[in-house]
């Protein structure tokens, strides 16, 4: 620690820290445009002047290294000279059209002109122009000229998004941000860089003159997608999210979102609402009150449960749904006498169920994850799942961890990593006991004996030598499994391996959660083997057939792990019912529609996937008729005349349910009385489909906002296949083919991908135009089919090369 | 694609940095494509940016900041004139107005026979020679008078 004195003001900073940040840590102010925090240094703006005795002219304060006993002044007449200097210059080429600007009153510029700016300008020339660049759907620099070259967004991109998209091209005068011969921006981060902009150069095209700052009331909310739970502040004007951006949690998101969290809040302003609650009559449905509408739903499960059984009524949940809700549904199901309750819906090995010490979760606290040295990740499609969890890896990468990563395809990370096995999903299982056997060599450490037996027979490859090479190597080791991990058909045994692997190492072993609330659905009893009444899983009641569904949030073709199955369920169902935020496909087979609202309407709790519970309020009030799903369960229950159903607040509702304090002890990812078994996948001739869940396809909101669904990341799938796979079928890139899985094929364009494995093929899941399969595992058959003809859709997977022969 | 000669050009350039610092060999490489194709177009900004393993965009910042590298097709022969302070208080304009009229194009331009190609160029460091001129970034040619230029454009034409 150094002493420096800033402004007369005595402060202590770490050795090799900036006089920028030792101003911070006294509290000074020091004007800045290209210094940000988590970037690098670049020192071009010179905003940040500051005079430094001894030193014979003004210096940069994020610059300059803080020395012991430096005597800086921030404001004296020297440093204000070469700070409206400064300014001068950065007004010369800046438009002052602050009335017309998007970024007025919340702009960098404009502040601090007000200032270090003159009344009036010396500059009479003309002013230079740069011509805007159309760079994608969700950034516009129509505003271009407004730039003042501080590059926090080439940084950015650079930095944090791994992949470096604008660029400083020119130079002098001429110099511009653009994009590379006008590419769009794909990043899946790409609004940070709205928020980064000092000044109205780049706006958010959804936004753009929709609402001026002062407007707009600003209310904290919490992420309902992936399961970072990023903390965010909803932006309202005229009782409508305007926008949304990121609330600064250093523990969560740190100072950014994802652009799913940033750009869904249009899909809450979805003309696809469902405003009032409908009942089928005769095949057509009418608009009725509340009341008749939970009568009719409360007669038909009292019908059912008394004719057929209440085990014949089920329940299937979002992990997108509050805590609140997930808790109140279980309760009334329980209360009518079924234990037929999941939110696991794309789950499908669920031989761990009451087997497993707690919820599954991260292991570690998210801020653990840049602390890490070694990673092991199994089974994600990392940047598009989680876009800010693989930002912090990267972090970690790029002081020094190691990246390995076990999976089916060997998607783009933007970050260098250091070993892979890149395998079909039927080898996943087999490849972790091989990390796991050459582990227990390279450590010469003794395995429990029945993990030994089961693992005796693999081979080791070279591939998963590397990677135990590496992990053995780390002091602080993390093995996470991904979404594709956990909804494998051998997610448990690849748990079981995974740990071990993580005890071998003293690591820390975790799952990535895949939705806002996966966590907290499990605390909220959201699953059939918690509480007193034990029912079926998500699979067993699409396997099995039941008389009645409750459906919350839930689009069965969309969010099921086997959408074929899910869809004959529904339209064998005497009465499904389906709470919703959205008119959707259940119009088909739903008999009752019951409007409730998105995150943004109602109070409620997510559970983050570090087991962090996030409380937040509604920012506006719910849409025509739409209501709170907790008020609308909660009313059922009185109907039902289930006991303990008389609450007033959704926080009555967390009060009961989720004992905030120690949390800790209801995590775990520990499963025991399971034996490790190395079996080979079932059949493993033809094809492997290997499917993920499109970003922007992921949960009910982000399917309908409209930006998001303009991206590149929003295509419509193709069929991937590997190039010697190709050549086997006879398909070109570009052809239509006819992909069939069980009894039902679509037609979907093929595209060439060299990275994935032999035997596998991508076909993703979660997209109405892979809807009509089946299983997100399992074989899959492509036949040529007649036509040909390529459609305009351009499919792509960011960051990796497309070829099209 | 970049060329076989390109690529082992660049490869032989490559061992003068460290292994995980491909991209210090940008400018050398965008100059072996310039030595070859006469210009550099965004495809082979590309291609570089693949070889080396960098963003596209981060050649491009390369390719559009150094003046000598030419963004778009220019002659067999690229003349490029230094207007300068030094040179310019020597004649630079003159030459430049000379050359014009030699080969009947303006700055920037290649006649149409894509013999001869103009540029404005910045300071060569050779002031003590002004006027002067480069042949193809390669060779100077200073102390111009009209006669010189002639005499060089004639010699140029044989070639």
């Amino acid at each position: 620690m150094i002493n420096i004195e800033i402004d007369g003001k005595l402060v202590e900073t770490e050795r090799g820290s900036t006089v920028m940040d030792a101003a911070h840590k006294a509290g000074v102010y020091i004007p800045h445009f290209c210094y940000h925090k988590k970037l690098s240094i670049s020192a071009n703006c010179r905003m940040c002047l500051v005079e430094v005795e001894k030193a014979p002219k003004p210096l940069p304060a994020c610059a300059t290294p803080a020395a012991d006993g430096m005597k800086v002044h921030t404001h004296s007449e020297l440093a204000v000279k070469a700070q409206k200097g400064v300014m001068e210059f950065l007004l010369i080429n800046h438009p002052l059209d602050c009335p017309i600007c998007d970024q007025g009153g919340e702009c960098e510029l404009q502040d601090i002109a007000m200032g270090y700016g003159g009344g009036e300008s010396r500059y009479t020339e003309e002013k230079r122009v740069v011509t805007p660049k159309e760079i994608g759907e969700l950034i516009s620099t129509r505003e271009m000229s407004r730039c003042i070259q501080c590059t926090r967004c080439v940084r950015f991109g650079q930095e944090i998004a791994g992949v470096m998209e604008l660029g400083m091209a020119n130079r002098t005068e001429h110099a511009q941000i653009m994009s590379f011969v006008n590419s769009s921006v794909d990043s899946e981060l790409s609004g940070n860089m709205i928020d980064l902009c000092p000044v109205g150069a780049l706006t958010s095209k959804p936004f753009r003159y929709t609402a001026r700052s002062w407007e707009l009331s600003r209310r904290k909310s919490v992420s309902p997608h992936d399961g970072l739970g990023s903390n965010l502040a909803l932006h309202v004007k005229d009782y409508k999210v305007a926008r949304v951006v990121p609330v600064e949690n250093e523990a969560i998101n740190e100072c950014w979102i994802s652009d799913k969290d940033r750009f869904s809040y249009e899909g809450l302003n979805s003309p696809e609402r469902l405003t009032r609650p409908m009942i089928k009559q005769d095949g057509l449905w009418i608009e009725v009150d509340w009341a008749p509408a939970l009568e009719y739903v409360a007669n038909g499960l009292r019908q059912i449960a008394s004719n057929a059984g209440a085990e014949h009524i089920a329940a299937l949940a979002t992990p997108h749904s509050t805590f609140e809700e997930l808790f109140l549904l279980q309760k009334l199901l329980r209360g009518i006498g079924s234990g037929n309750v999941d939110y696991r819906l794309r789950q499908s090995d669920f031989s761990a169920d009451g087997k497993q010490a707690g919820a599954p979760w991260l292991g570690m606290p998210i801020a653990d994850i840049n602390a890490a040295d070694r990673f092991l990740i199994v089974g994600s499609f990392l940047r598009k799942d989680h876009p800010l969890l693989a930002q912090r890896i990267r972090q970690a990468v790029k002081h020094g961890a190691q990246a390995n990563i076990v999976h089916a395809s060997d998607d783009d990370l933007l970050m260098p990593v250091a070993n892979k096995a890149i395998i079909a999903p039927n080898e996943l299982l087999n490849t972790l006991a091989q990390v796991l056997k050459a582990l227990a060599a390279e450590k010469q450490a003794e395995l429990p004996a029945a993990v030994q037996q089961a693992v005796a027979a693999v081979t080791v490859t070279a591939a998963a030598s590397a990677i135990a090479q590496s992990l053995s190597g780390g002091q602080q080791v993390a093995v996470l499994l991904g979404n594709f991990a956990q909804q494998h058909p051998q997610a448990v045994q690849i748990a079981l391996l995974a740990e071990q692997i993580s005890a071998l190492c003293a690591g820390k072993f975790g799952y990535l959660g895949e939705a806002a609330n996966s966590v907290g659905a499990y605390l909220a009893g959201a699953v059939p083997f918690a509480g007193n009444v034990q029912g079926m899983n998500a699979a067993q009641m699409l396997a099995e057939p039941r008389k009645a569904y409750l459906l919350l949030n839930v689009e069965p073709e969309l969010d099921m792990h086997n959408p074929q199955q899910a869809m004959s369920a529904m339209r064998a169902a005497d009465m499904v019912v389906a709470m919703s935020a959205y008119k959707h496909h259940a119009m088909d087979y739903a008999d009752v529609l019951l409007p409730v609202v998105p995150f943004s309407e109602t109070s409620g709790t997510f559970v983050n996937t570090e087991g962090r519970a996030q409380s937040f309020k509604g920012a506006v009030k719910p849409l025509a008729e739409a209501r709170p799903a907790w008020k609308v369960l909660r009313v059922l229950g009185n109907l039902l005349d289930v006991s303990g159903f008389d609450y007033d607040t959704s926080e009555a509702v967390r009060a009961e349910g989720l004992h905030t304090l120690g949390l800790d002890d209801k995590l775990g990812n520990h499963i025991a009385g399971v034996a490790i078994s190395i079996m080979a996948n079932g059949n493993d001739a033809g094809l492997q489909r290997v499917s993920d869940v499109p970003i922007y396809s992921a949960d009910a909101l982000v399917r309908r906002a409209a930006s998001l669904q303009k991206t590149h990341d929003a295509a419509v799938p193709c069929v991937m296949l590997h190039g010697s796979e190709m050549q086997k079928l006879g398909v070109q890139s570009g052809d239509t083919v006819k992909v069939s899985q069980g009894d039902a094929s679509v037609q979907l364009t093929v595209q060439k991908n060299d990275s994935l494995p032999h035997g596998a093929v991508r076909v993703a899941a979660g997209h109405p135009a892979t809807a009509a399969l089946g299983a997100m595992f399992g074989t899959i058959e492509i036949t040529t089919g007649h036509s040909t003809k390529q459609p305009e859709n351009a499919c792509q997977v960011a960051g990796q090369s497309v070829e099209r022969a | 694609m970049l060329s076989a000669h390109i690529q082992e050009q660049i490869n032989r350039e490559l061992k003068k940095y460290p292994v995980d610092q491909k991209q210090s060999a940008v400018m050398s490489a965008l100059r072996f494509v310039q030595d070859e194709k006469g210009w550099i177009s965004t495809d082979d900004m590309s291609d570089v940016a693949a070889f080396l393993g960098m963003a596209n965009m981060a050649v491009l910042e390369v390719a559009t900041f150094y003046h000598m590298y030419n963004l778009k097709p220019m002659g067999k022969t690229t003349i490029t004139v230094c207007t300068n302070l030094s040179c310019t208080l020597c004649g630079a304009e003159e030459t430049v107005a000379h050359l014009k009229t030699r080969l009947g194009i303006g700055l920037g331009e290649v006649t149409a026979d894509g013999k001869f190609g103009l540029r404005e160029g910045e300071c060569m460091g050779a002031c003590k020679d002004a006027p002067l001129f480069t042949i193809n970034n390669k060779r100077l040619c200073g102390r111009l008078s009209n006669e010189k230029i002639d005499q060089i454009l004639a010699e140029l034409d044989k070639s």
